[in-house]
């Protein structure tokens, strides 16, 4: 599976992308199951929105974290990991 | 109600399982699954109900409206997230509308778990409106004749159309099949009806003995060997299916050497309010001795969780006892349910006698080995009515229960 970054994604059907101030965390909500994503899994995921491109992504989240290096590997690292978890959904 | 949530859940899995970039707390001091029994009230008498056996003491005394709403905001504000309705037939209220909108309003994600009798289409539209998320449903078997005979009515041809409703309202289709002797055979042919009505996730739920289905374990428990048949065709079915349908099989603890984690953990992720507002930290705590259970006409959930005795009993693991207390495994399975030791041995703070390494493991080797006596195995399955609970309140039964320490 490559990821290229003209894709747009957009959270997977029947699952529910919110943020949990209980938690203090983003969590991904779907049948039988739950996931309470990490600081980094969940600032990518909360812009996974149906209409940003992958490239956008990246792009909003360099400025800002930008002294974070190799943000780009960890951001599409964390799309594939959503993509094969089936959290997300190609749209284009 | 069926018995996906009985033990190590499939959300605990998942919730240990995706754990790669991803943050997991070991230690969880919020509730994540609130389970809303609403009702014990059931049109079906399935025999491997884990619903307590005296559940007709319960059925005059249910929660209002308005306490079930109080309820799901409470637990909310302390973060549960999942929200189970559940029961009993969960459709015998009229309010679950109401409770699924105020569901909706809060942010949890919420499942309605039902045996299918009762859902018409000017229901499920409601609850499409109201923002229900997702509407689990059991299923018996492939043939009409095991349907109908373990769930003691027939309600086979229903539960056909009520998935077919279920698919045309956009809903994902959750089907749960819990798996006794009379249907572990036809493993396969299930796993085929489930992808033939479009389901997206399938629970192969193995019997665990709690409630009627503790009363009726002679009668419903499998082989050993059926049992890792059943695991196999469901692998293999895994493997050439590829990941269109999610098949989750829960393994029966009876048949390994270790106890599952139950719950996950006394108190650590799941809230289960009751029929009648008794709150507990399991589906059968009740039967443990020398505990209060909260009901939530008295405390709001914020004290029952945090700070009632009932709820703290069995944190942590200074409670154990050896070989618990010294065992190197203890973290991985927190010394197994407290329901199945103490209803099994007598001692609630004792190993779960599942464990190979427990001083009283002979109890289940004992169970398995009365399971394939035929002159146990063919008594009468004592099916889930109202009659049979009262029966068994009235000692009638006791011939069925007296080797337990307490009434399942």
């Amino acid at each position: 599976m490559s990821i290229q970054h003209t894709n747009i994604y957009a959270i997977a059907l029947h699952h529910r992308f919110q943020w949990e101030e209980a938690q203090d965390c983003f969590v991904i909500l779907f049948p039988e199951g739950m996931v309470k994503l990490n600081g980094g899994a969940g600032e990518v995921l909360n812009l996974v929105d149906g209409k940003r491109t992958v490239a956008d992504i990246v792009t909003e989240l360099k400025a800002k974290f930008s002294d974070v290096p190799d943000l780009d590997k960890d951001i599409v690292g964390m799309l594939e990991l959503a993509i094969e978890k089936a959290w997300l959904r190609q749209i284009n | 109600m069926t018995q996906a949530s009985l033990g190590q859940s499939v959300v605990q899995k998942e919730i240990q399982a995706q754990n790669n970039g991803v943050a997991a707390n070991v230690t969880q001091t919020q509730p994540l699954w609130l389970l809303a029994e609403v009702t014990y009230r059931c049109p079906l008498h399935c025999a491997f109900c884990y619903n307590p056996t005296d559940y007709d003491k319960h059925t005059q005394n249910e929660l209002t409206t308005e306490q079930w709403i109080q309820a799901l905001r409470d637990a909310r504000r302390l973060g549960a997230l999942q929200l189970g309705i559940s029961g009993g037939e969960p459709l015998l209220r009229d309010d679950i509308e109401d409770i699924v909108i105020e569901a909706k309003k809060l942010g949890y994600y919420s499942n309605l778990i039902t045996s299918g009798v009762g859902l018409t289409e000017k229901r499920i539209q409601a609850f499409k409106d109201g923002g229900l998320d997702h509407i689990q449903l059991s299923m018996h078997d492939i043939t009409e004749e095991i349907n109908n005979f373990i769930t003691n009515t027939k309600t086979f041809e229903l539960k056909k159309k009520v998935a077919a409703m279920i698919k045309n309202h956009g809903y994902p289709m959750v089907l749960n099949v819990v798996i006794h002797r009379y249907n572990i055979g036809h493993m396969r042919e299930i796993l085929e009806m489930a992808e033939a009505l479009g389901a997206d996730y399938i629970e192969l739920a193995n019997t665990q003995y709690y409630g009627w289905s503790l009363v009726n374990r002679s009668q419903l428990m499998p082989t050993k060997e059926q049992i890792d048949e059943a695991e196999r065709i469901t692998n293999e079915f895994r493997e050439k299916q590829g990941s269109k349908m999610k098949v989750f099989f829960v393994v029966p603890d009876y048949f390994s050497d270790r106890p599952k984690k139950c719950m996950n953990g006394w108190g650590e992720v799941f809230m289960i309010v009751t029929a009648n507002g008794d709150v507990l930290p399991c589906h059968s705590a009740r039967v443990l001795p020398n505990i209060e259970f909260p009901n939530v006409k008295d405390k709001g959930l914020d004290w029952v969780w945090n700070d009632s005795p009932a709820f703290n009993k069995y944190r942590g693991d200074s409670w154990m006892k050896e070989p618990c207390r010294s065992c190197a495994e203890k973290e991985k399975d927190l010394a197994g349910c407290r329901c199945q030791a103490f209803m099994l041995t007598g001692d609630a703070e004792g190993a779960d006698p599942v464990c190979s390494l427990s001083p009283n493991h002979h109890v289940i080797t004992q169970a398995i080995e009365d399971s394939r006596n035929p002159a146990i195995a063919s008594q009468p399955i004592i099916f889930r009515n109202d009659k049979n609970s009262k029966a068994i309140i009235a000692g009638e039964l006791n011939d069925r229960v007296k080797e337990f320490h307490a009434l399942p």
